[in-house]
């Protein structure tokens, strides 16, 4: 909503300065968004006379004319106006002026060899009407003496814009805005001439409300100006219009916009000999057409509220007239339209229209619906001084009649809410001030609602009336209470954190992206799961919310290698979707890491990351969560975005619950499709959803501290097994054959080819055995060795090396 | 001269003479050995007259310690010489490069949540969560922005069905819904958490996320929503000072509603919180309205409170001076390296947030 401090004031008296006006404004709620100075540069547009003007030595269409702009020398200046002929007074703008049509700044030019000083300008050009065809006309007889003098009415008056918030229709209009300005003590409201009305013309166009099931419109006013002389509006109302950055039209149409903007009635002016034996407010059929001021064709759907006559429809209520009826210079007999919409019913019908006009936006928020009878006044009146003509009685059709809402204010509430004390005296003023009715019913207030104010609806409302006035400056700043009832985290919360420092901390860089992505990235990693379209997406490459993380993952990781990064970890915990209702998420923490290890390094070898690079990282963190890496188990069975030979599923016991995470490599078609360049590309999941928590705190998890400080001794062995037999398979079999002796089996070689049989591998296995109650001498030694070696060639079918 | 004093007098001269470990080891079995010198007088003992024997005994003896401990001194010398010699030839380039070394980072949306939560906590507040994806009356209807309110323009919501029940929530405000809806008041929650907007350019982004903020209890006023907003503030900024003006704003569901400024001033092309006649806009807020609390079933003749909604991304901007939000999605590895927090780091009350 942009306002001047000059309009204000035709409802305000006040002695205030500006910036304390902007102060006052955001301190009660109409947020000043920006200041603009309306007059910056306009002082260069002076009023001029052409004195002479001949065809330009090298252009037909172009003249070259010596300007008097008021010093000692006259300006050449070339033109391509028709109009550009000796003896008009016109508008120059000199070099150095902006253009407001086009913000172009002017600079001395030759054109077709000849130095132009400056502009002649036509009022498009100003923003003063559409006239686009020649150069501003000005009267002789008033502007022979302002030859030289600025073209714009000297103000110091800015725009101000505000962000006016939706429940405030009021301050939509300036009076609104006045009107609470007053209220917080900046200035005494003016009281507003009551226009009257003496005719006994009858408005002779009959307006008919339909009775429908859903009726948009709950009262149509009119009034009728006959034999008027449309024209352009006189000075001082263009430039109302312009000082807030609108452009006049016709005295008609800028009248009507004139008192939206003063106190937001919006009117719509009609040619009343366009209309066919009266006006029919009725709801649409489906199908119907008409063509809109906006010179767009609409087809109406069932319902849309229309102002219609005998041969169809004339506009879409409250949001835009059409065509065919609309006011013209030549216009006659006005009929002046201000009417009562239903806001959902406005809302309704411009969202399935898509259509966005001032008047809809204005309709939407809710109209005083008092101020039919006031709009008409004072257009009418305004229409008849400056066009002529006669005004007919006011018509007023209604289907409900509105009736004032009355709350029942509790004064106490004031301070429960706020936490402030006002006296009763100011409450009183404030609300008065506002427009409300009061009569006191002992603690209670009897508030009667101004019309204006569709937003109070409760007694909170009233409160917020009375401290937004007050000052939110006098809210007392209370404390807060360093006490905790209740603890920060949950256990998964805590999980959550501790999760993303360790990744982290195994040197990957968290990013974090968006929860959704490009089908095509998803549907490499989608897995089982099914796509979940955004109906509206921001735009179609982010059009689906994302199965995995790797989808953006392996987008954004392939980015940084493009930057010429070879060596990347990257991790995000984050939400991954399963369906489009709520609570069909998951956590996942799921990292990528790609290039070498070692590259370039003096000292070690270099080589590819690889699945046990990955495989550490994951076992690492979910030891460090708190997990037992001794229950874990994996086998390979993952989804199909993971290399099959080299990927892993890992429970968090052999029960298999739930999968806690996969890891592995990246299927090298997806690399190929997405066309990721590194010599390695290694991924894991952790699903946080699937780690149970445990039930006791750590520190109660721990068993007793017990060592032995016996002997212990480690033996080697070798089996030679089946490739498949898993080397997990092997240490469970070794592990379990003597729970008490045994304290570690180790993996320290795997060895196929020479020497060892197709289909076999060899692994080397390295055991520690200790007891806890004494040093085992040889034989106790010799009988665990035989029995591991008996229970895992028993149970593996495997044979142990000689 | 017995043979005693010539036995010793002979060896430490002979152990004073520049000798390897085998000329050592040779010197040692002469004396030492099964027959050696010493060994063998100690033999001789039973065989002297039993008023000279005790004299002979500890000369013996004292000869033998002698002799013992000149030649361990020796070998020691030896040993000595011999790792001083290897050293010399060990030395290398100490400043080559140490062996590599990864370093993971935090990201400052991740850093700046929990240096939230830590703030919170401290005065008692508890983390709650909500799904991303929301149905319609959570995110707006239940928070008093029913269908056909302008205030849904607000938002440029993201959509999942055409009816338009099932959406990506607009704020965190439905946590709020969810929270009261589960348990019983006082409630004293924050939830941070990922918030989507159809909205894209330099200073919006489709995804962002949110803070939700919310204190019901019995006699919670504007006052307490001031002062936790007050001590958040300062303790974010770690500031002793902060210019912060509250000023009414309208949100559906809180009246009355604000929205808060911080003052700051530009140093050097820098943000300085705290000080400086600029405003800020860093959040919206207000006391939790009536109809809110009816539709979660909470009575609000009985209950009231407060509840906000803060920018996080917007608060880390601030705070560690990142001027392109788009920059917090795009995970270039560079500015992930440069804003981007060790996980060591994990901000506390007891050492202060940030380092």
């Amino acid at each position: 909503m942009k306002i001047t401090f000059e309009w204000l004031k035709d409802h305000l008296n006040t002695n205030l300065k500006e910036d304390k006006l902007l102060e006052q404004l955001t301190n009660i709620g109409l947020e000043v968004e920006n200041v603009e100075n309306s007059n910056q540069g306009f002082d260069l547009f002076k009023v001029a006379k052409i004195l002479k003007s001949e065809k330009h030595p090298n252009a037909d269409r172009l003249k070259v004319c010596d300007v008097d702009i008021g010093e000692k020398d006259l300006k050449k200046v070339v033109c391509g106006a028709s109009n550009a002929r000796e003896g008009l007074i016109t508008i120059y703008a000199p070099p150095g002026a902006v253009i407001p049509k086009n913000k172009v700044k002017l600079v001395v030019a030759k054109i077709r060899g000849v130095t132009s000083n400056g502009m002649l300008c036509s009022e498009s050009e100003l923003n003063l009407s559409d006239a686009s065809e020649g150069i501003a006309e000005l009267s002789s007889l008033k502007y022979q003496k302002s030859i030289g003098k600025s073209y714009f009415p000297k103000s110091n008056s800015n725009i101000i814009d505000l962000s006016i918030t939706p429940n405030r229709p009021d301050c939509l209009g300036v009076r609104g805005i006045a009107r609470d300005l007053v209220a917080s003590g900046f200035g005494k409201l003016k009281e507003v001439k009551e226009k009257k009305n003496k005719s006994t013309l009858k408005q002779s166009i009959k307006v008919k409300i339909n009775k429908e099931k859903i009726q948009g419109c709950s009262a149509f006013g009119s009034c009728l100006i006959t034999n008027v002389n449309n024209t352009e509006s006189p000075k001082w109302l263009k430039d109302k219009l312009i000082s807030i950055g609108e452009k006049p039209i016709s005295a008609i149409v800028d009248i009507t916009n004139y008192v939206m903007f003063d106190i937001n009635r919006p009117l719509h002016a009609y040619d009343a000999d366009k209309i066919e034996k009266g006006i029919i407010v009725r709801n649409s059929k489906p199908g119907e057409e008409f063509t809109a001021l906006d010179k767009k064709k609409y087809k109406l759907q069932n319902n849309m509220c229309v102002i219609s006559d005998n041969k169809g429809v004339l506009g879409l209520g409250g949001i835009i007239g059409g065509t065919r009826s609309g006011t013209e210079f030549d216009t006659k007999n006005v009929f002046l339209e201000a009417a009562h919409f239903d806001p959902r019913s406005i809302r309704s019908t411009a969202k399935k229209l898509n259509i966005d006009t001032d008047a809809k936006f204005r309709n939407e928020r809710g109209i005083d619906p008092l101020s039919i009878e006031d709009g008409l006044k004072r257009a009418a009146s305004l229409i008849k001084e400056i066009c002529g003509g006669e005004i007919s009685k006011i018509d007023i059709q209604k289907v409900e009649t509105y009736k004032n809402k009355i709350i029942k204010f509790d004064t106490d509430l004031f301070e429960k809410i706020s936490g402030f004390k006002i006296s009763y005296k100011v409450m009183r003023r404030i609300l008065e001030d506002l427009g409300f009715k009061i009569k006191k019913d002992k603690k209670y207030l009897k508030l009667t609602i101004p019309s204006w104010r569709p937003d109070i609806l409760q007694e909170i409302d009233i409160v917020e009336e009375l401290v937004r006035i007050s000052g939110y400056d006098k809210i007392k700043i209370l404390k807060p209470i360093k006490e905790r009832i209740k603890s920060t985290l949950t256990q998964s919360q805590k999980l959550f954190h501790f999760l993303q420092r360790a990744v982290a901390s195994k040197g990957y860089l968290e990013v974090i992206t968006w929860s959704f992505t490009d089908t095509n990235y998803n549907n490499h990693f989608k897995g089982e799961n099914k796509e979940i379209k955004i109906v509206n997406p921001i735009s179609s490459d982010l059009g689906v919310l994302r199965n995995s993380v790797f989808s953006n993952l392996s987008m954004y990781l392939s980015k940084n290698l493009d930057r010429g990064f070879k060596d990347l970890s990257i991790f995000e915990i984050g939400p991954i979707f399963k369906g489009s209702n709520p609570g069909e998420q998951s956590t996942v923490a799921c990292g990528l890491s790609a290039g070498k290890k070692n590259r370039l390094s003096w000292i070690d070898n270099e080589r590819n990351i690889d699945v046990f690079d990955v495989k550490k990282d994951v076992i690492q963190t979910l030891v460090e969560a708190g997990y037992s890496s001794d229950k874990f188990f994996i086998d390979n069975k993952t989804p199909n975005y993971y290399h099959p030979g080299k990927s892993g599923r890992l429970f968090l016991n052999k029960s298999k619950d739930e999968v806690a995470a996969y890891f592995g490599e990246i299927h090298p078609n997806i690399l190929r499709k997405i066309d990721i360049k590194t010599e390695s590309l290694v991924g894991f999941e952790i699903f946080l959803d699937n780690l149970n928590l445990p039930k006791k705190a750590l520190k109660d998890q721990k068993k007793n501290f017990l060592v032995s400080d016996y002997q212990k001794s480690e033996r080697d062995f070798a089996f030679i097994v089946d490739k498949n037999l898993s080397s997990q398979d092997l240490i469970n079999v070794i592990s379990s054959t003597d729970q008490n002796l045994i304290r570690n089996v180790k993996v320290f070689d795997v060895y196929e080819g020479d020497n060892i049989p197709e289909n076999k591998k060899s692994i080397a296995i390295s055991v520690t055995i200790q007891s806890l109650e004494k040093t085992l001498n040889d034989s106790d030694l010799e009988k665990i060795n035989k029995l591991i070696i008996e229970t895992v060639e028993n149970k593996t079918g495997a044979k142990i090396r000689s | 001269m017995s043979d005693l004093k010539k036995i010793k007098d002979e060896f430490s001269i002979k152990l004073k003479e520049k000798l390897d470990i085998s000329e050592i080891n040779e010197i040692k079995s002469k004396l030492f050995g099964k027959n050696g010198l010493i060994s063998s007088q100690f033999k001789k003992i039973g065989s002297i007259t039993e008023n000279e024997r005790k004299k002979f005994a500890s000369d013996l003896n004292i000869i033998k310690d002698e002799l013992q401990n000149l030649i361990d001194l020796k070998i020691n010398e030896i040993q000595n010489t011999e790792i001083n010699k290897r050293l010399e030839k060990e030395k290398i380039d100490i400043t080559l490069p140490e062996r590599n070394f990864v370093r993971g980072k935090i990201h400052p949306v991740s850093q700046t949540i929990d240096e939230i939560s830590s703030i919170f906590s401290e005065i008692g507040f508890s983390v709650e969560e909500g799904p991303d994806v929301e149905n319609e009356y959570n995110n707006f209807t239940a928070l008093n922005t029913p269908d056909n309110h302008p205030a849904r323009d607000m938002h440029d919501t993201f959509y999942l069905d055409e009816k338009k029940e099932k959406l990506l929530r607009t704020h965190t405000s439905p946590v709020q819904v969810r929270t009261m809806l589960k348990d019983k008041p006082p409630f004293k929650i924050i939830a941070p958490g990922r918030t989507y907007r159809s909205d894209s350019d330099q200073t919006h982004s489709p995804m962002f996320h949110q803070v939700e903020g919310l204190h019901i209890d019995k006699n919670i006023n504007m006052g307490h929503l001031k002062g936790c907003l007050d001590y958040f503030i300062k303790e974010f900024f770690e500031v002793d000072k902060i210019k912060m003006r509250f000023r009414p704003s309208h949100f559906p569901f809180t009246e009355p509603s604000a929205e808060v400024d911080i003052g700051y001033e530009m140093k050097n092309g820098k943000i300085v919180i705290g000080d400086g006649d600029q405003w800020l806009e860093i959040l919206g807020c207000g006391m939790v309205h009536p109809n809110v609390l009816k539709n979660v079933k909470v009575d609000p003749l009985k209950y009231q409170g407060y509840a906000f909604g803060i920018g996080i991304d917007r608060l880390a901007m601030l705070k560690y001076g990142i001027n392109d939000l788009r920059a917090f999605f795009e995970c270039d590895y560079r500015w992930l390296n440069h804003f981007g927090f060790d996980p060591l780091d994990v901000p506390t009350n007891y050492r202060g947030l940030s380092r």
